[in-house]
């Protein structure tokens, strides 16, 4: 089940949650909504369940090609996630699950025996087996996530939403469930759509990312096209670390100080202010000068902490501290102490000329 | 919105953990001298027993004073029988109404976001804020003799004041906003997540409210409907007004008592009176049970203060 | 744009639930009591004017809002306390003590009435100990009073005592470190705190005590002029037929309602929001 959203507008009050948004998701894709807190992607989820309405007349939301953006939520059959869970607090987790089954119209429902087993697999896949009897309050977090997400599933919907699926799990718990949540996808290939504010989340379990940033979609495209190839300066400030310097067009090439990096887009106009975008691991660290394009510098800072040694290089003319990322081993072999004169290269920068259209 | 202590004494974690003595001693460092605390705890019992327990008691003495073959008579009394038989009737109609206007006025309040809305709530209130004579009056001078539809309900023989109907009217309108009052805060403390959740798993509205709805608000419903039906029963003001004192007619259990205490039958008066006051405990005593309830282990506080999408008004 | 249009569309039922409230709302409250408005607009202002500042009127005035304020006030001074006492301190029965508060709510007037006449009359068990002290209570304006502080009673314990338990202990803590001492801490740290709640809940027990009735006619003693509270003069008038002069009085009684009213909602809102 294919699902297709077009132009959506959404408005509250004069504010613009929403300004036209489009997306695809195909049919057993899991994808990840990634954006910064308030950038629309709790609502942009609502309004594929039908749980929000788009601002009248704008934009369409179509499943497997059919539009339904007239239907309810109800008809809808989609599975939905809460941030919080709402799971019902005076059933047990039994109920909770079955819930959706028992409300049913008399003949469609299914016997009691057979909400009793579709119960019992589902809590089974969830890995609740002993917990039926238990209430949501006597659960751990990440217990009542796995509940919630066997109630969704109970109805067998046709998509699968989660709203900040791991919001507010601690950071163990976290890891856990993602790569759980992955494996279970691979298991059942639902459609499905989670919202996140992490962008290790999205980037480890989704298929693909839509990046959004106030009420818009600024990329979507897999785990590496969107972090190797940020189609905007807030993408990739967004997904990691990044080194921004900030300087001129001339000639073609963007020179920061004296250091000058070549400028891909060739209709950048001269004198533009322009910033070139450098991740911390795209900088080579040594303790002699070799080769072209190298800078020199000293080492402000190093926290060894983790299997990364993260350095700060104060550069020549002191405007500004970067932030280097280099492997252990390297650092050993580098020898490298506060005070230090290290040179530094860029390996790989990306430019974004300023963009004073608006 | 921060959660309810579960205890009085311990509003903060920090002072929770804190070792406290046994003996109703505490040991807070920064807390009044044992003297003051004590004064303080006698002067307001004081004020408090000599305003509440007393008076309470008091009903019961005067009620038993003359032996309980004197209370026991007080019932077989004709008139007397009419009058609880005329007050439970009232309130049998009274209460389901107010129960299912307060139900749906909470449900519309409290799941809703729509303009105007704090004016209905001051609205609904209304009741609560005028003068129980005054609620009687406006019903007098709607459909009283010289009322406004008065001569119309005459020449057709109807009779409302004077007459049950216009009982249970006073009475309706005196205890109108009680069940949505209690319902209010309580459904919107609780958000419509659980609600929604229930539409996206396919629940009809009306499953959505009985099976989701309903179980969360129970205690504060219970509440509502026993706190609406004490008040029902125990209407003195606006009953009186349209009543017309009519012995074994239109006399409900309140005006009964008015009536005997003023022939001087005390004993009778209060054995009456008892009755309303055992009423008034078991209000007392289903307030702090709900109370409770609803501080109890199922109930899951830490979960549902952070999702609440509570309107404040 | 339409009225009373939800911006919530998910959950049903909003066009049901609100079409009954305002139905129902407008049955039983808003045209009864527009009603009386429009009778008194009709019988003229003169008239009104003359009934409703006649010299025994304005007399029931006086005594129905000056005890009503003194009760209120009285309601202020030992809610409070009684507040600070339950939420604060540890004593034996005090579960019960705090579910006897509510008691005024749920006793009925004319039982609170005839029960308070007895144990304040001279021979009753509280006023016995008070006749020697030359304090007369049933039958003068002290015995409304009493009524009135009765049923004004649960109000400011019941708005303080959350507002109370939600007091960060760490504040107090803080003032003491900084060395105030606990007579500085109360009334430079807490009572800011308190006070609006108590204003709030002081108001709700005189807008009530205003109104009452059943619990008052038994204790006060009924004398025109001395110790008649008004709604009882709307009841006399009514026994005498005199539908005008009762109206008339009951529009002056509502108007004070309503004000009342206003003031509790502002109050309300401005506690809520004050300092926020
Ligand atoms: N019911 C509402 N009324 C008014 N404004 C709203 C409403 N719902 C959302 N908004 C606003 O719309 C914007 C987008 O909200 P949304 O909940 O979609 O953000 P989000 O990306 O999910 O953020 P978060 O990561 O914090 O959950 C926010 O600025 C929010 O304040
Ligand atoms: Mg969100």
């Amino acid at each position: 089940m294919s699902i297709e959203v077009r132009d959506v507008h959404k408005t509250f009050g004069t504010f613009a949650a929403l300004k036209g948004v489009s997306l695809k998701i195909q049919s057993g894709e899991l994808m990840a909504l990634l954006g910064p807190s308030g950038s629309g992607k709790t609502t942009l989820l609502r309004i594929i369940a039908g749980l929000e309405t788009p601002d009248d007349g704008s934009g369409d939301i179509l499943f497997h090609g059919e539009n339904v953006a007239a239907l309810r939520a109800a008809a809808r059959h989609v599975g939905f996630v809460f941030q919080h869970y709402a799971l019902f607090r005076h059933m047990t987790v039994f109920e909770n699950i079955a819930f959706g089954l028992r409300v049913r119209p008399r003949r469609n429902r299914p016997s009691n025996d057979a909400i009793r087993g579709k119960v019992a697999s589902l809590l089974k896949l969830v890995q609740l087996e002993n917990f039926a009897g238990r209430y949501p309050s006597q659960l751990s977090g990440g217990q009542r996530q796995r509940v919630a997400l066997a109630r969704a599933l109970a109805v067998e919907p046709r998509v699968l939403l989660l709203d900040e699926p791991f919001g507010s799990l601690d950071a163990k718990v976290r890891k856990e469930l993602r790569a759980w949540i992955r494996r279970l996808h691979d298991e059942i290939h639902i459609t499905s759509v989670f919202v996140t504010h992490d962008q290790d989340e999205a980037l480890e379990v989704a298929d693909r990312v839509a990046v959004m940033n106030e009420g818009a979609i600024e990329q979507i495209g897999t785990p590496e096209e969107v972090y190797d190839q940020p189609a905007s300066a807030f993408v990739y400030q967004f997904l990691g670390n990044v080194n921004i310097f900030e300087g001129r067009i001339r000639n073609g090439r963007l020179r920061i100080g004296c250091l000058e990096l070549p400028v891909s887009s060739p209709e950048s106009a001269d004198n533009q202010p322009a910033r070139a975008y450098v991740r911390p691991h795209d900088i080579e660290l040594a303790r002699i000068v070799a080769g072209e394009g190298v800078r020199r510098g000293t080492v402000q800072h190093i926290h060894t902490a983790g299997p990364i040694v993260r350095v700060g290089v104060r550069t020549f003319d002191g405007s500004q501290t970067i932030e280097v990322e280099i492997a252990r081993e390297k650092h050993q072999e580098l020898d490298l102490r506060v005070g230090n004169v290290v040179y530094y290269r860029m390996r790989h920068s990306q430019i974004f000329v300023e963009d004073y259209s608006i | 919105m921060s959660a309810i202590p579960l205890h009085p004494l311990t509003p903060n974690s920090n002072l929770a953990r804190l070792p406290r003595r046994t003996g109703g001693v505490q040991s807070f460092p920064n807390a009044e001298p044992a003297w003051i605390r004590w004064s303080l705890i006698a002067v307001s019992l004081a004020f408090l027993a000599s305003f509440l327990f007393v008076p309470l008691t008091a009903v019961f003495w005067e009620a038993f004073r003359k032996g309980a073959a004197v209370y026991w008579a007080s019932f077989q009394d004709p008139d007397a029988r009419s009058a609880i038989r005329l007050t439970l009737l009232t309130a049998m109609i009274a209460v389901p109404l107010n129960l299912v206007f307060g139900v749906a006025a909470a449900w519309a309040i409290a799941k809703f976001d729509f303009p105007g809305k704090s004016v209905l709530i001051t609205l609904i209130d209304l009741p609560f804020a005028v003068s129980p004579v005054v609620s009687g009056l406006i019903y007098v001078l709607l459909f009283g003799a010289q009322g406004w539809w008065g001569p119309w309900l005459a020449a057709h023989n109807i009779r409302i004041i004077f007459a049950t109907p216009g009982i249970v009217l006073a009475t309706i309108f005196v205890t109108f906003p009680f069940v949505a009052r209690e319902l209010i805060p309580l459904m919107q403390s609780q958000g419509t997540e659980e609600e929604q959740a229930a539409i996206v798993l396919g629940a009809n509205g009306w499953q959505t409210f009985f099976r989701v709805t309903l179980p969360n608000i129970r205690w504060g419903l219970l509440y509502g409907v026993i706190l609406c039906n004490a008040r029902a029963m125990g209407e003195f003001g606006a009953v009186s007004v349209v009543s017309g004192h009519v012995r074994g007619l239109t006399n409900t259990m309140p005006l009964h008592i008015e009536i005997l205490y003023n022939e001087y039958q005390f004993a009778a008066a209060f054995a009456v009176a008892s009755l309303l006051a055992m009423l008034a405990l078991i209000t007392l005593a289903a307030k702090t049970a709900v109370t409770w309830k609803s501080r109890g282990p199922l109930e899951d506080h830490a979960n549902h203060n952070s999702t609440g999408d509570a309107h404040e008004h | 744009m339409r009225f009373f249009a939800p911006k919530n569309n998910v959950l049903p039922g909003f066009r049901l639930a609100m079409g009954f409230t305002l139905f129902y709302l407008s049955l039983i409250v808003l045209i009864p009591v527009a009603a009386i408005f429009i009778k008194t607009a009709a019988a003229g202002w003169s008239q009104f004017w003359q009934t409703a500042t006649s010299p025994r009127v304005v007399a029931s005035y006086r005594l129905s809002f000056g005890v009503s304020a003194l009760a209120a006030l009285a309601n202020g001074v030992f809610g409070l306390l009684a507040a600070w006492v339950l939420v604060r301190y540890e004593f034996i029965g005090k579960r019960m003590v705090d579910a006897l508060v509510d008691l005024p709510f749920a006793l009925p007037t004319a039982v609170a009435g005839i029960s308070l006449t007895t144990v304040y009359a001279e021979t009753g068990w509280i006023g016995q100990w008070l006749k020697p002290l030359g304090v007369k209570v049933a039958f003068t304006p002290l015995g409304v009073l009493v009524a009135l502080t009765f049923i004004g009673l649960p109000f400011v314990v019941r708005t303080v005592q959350p507002v109370l338990q939600d007091l960060d202990r760490e504040v107090e803590d803080a003032a003491a470190s900084l060395g105030a001492n606990r007579w500085q801490t109360f009334y430079r740290v807490i009572f800011p705190a308190l006070w609006p709640a108590a204003l709030t809940g002081a108001t709700l027990a005189f807008a009530r005590a205003v109104g009452e009735y059943g619990s008052v006619i038994f204790i006060s003693g009924n004398m025109p002029m001395r110790t008649e509270i008004t709604p009882l003069l709307i009841v006399t008038k009514l026994e005498q037929y005199d539908y005008a002069g009762a109206t008339a009085i009951a529009v002056v009684m509502l108007v004070a309602s309503f004000s009342l009213l206003l003031l509790i909602n502002l109050l309300q809102w401005w506690s809520a929001h004050r300092g926020t």
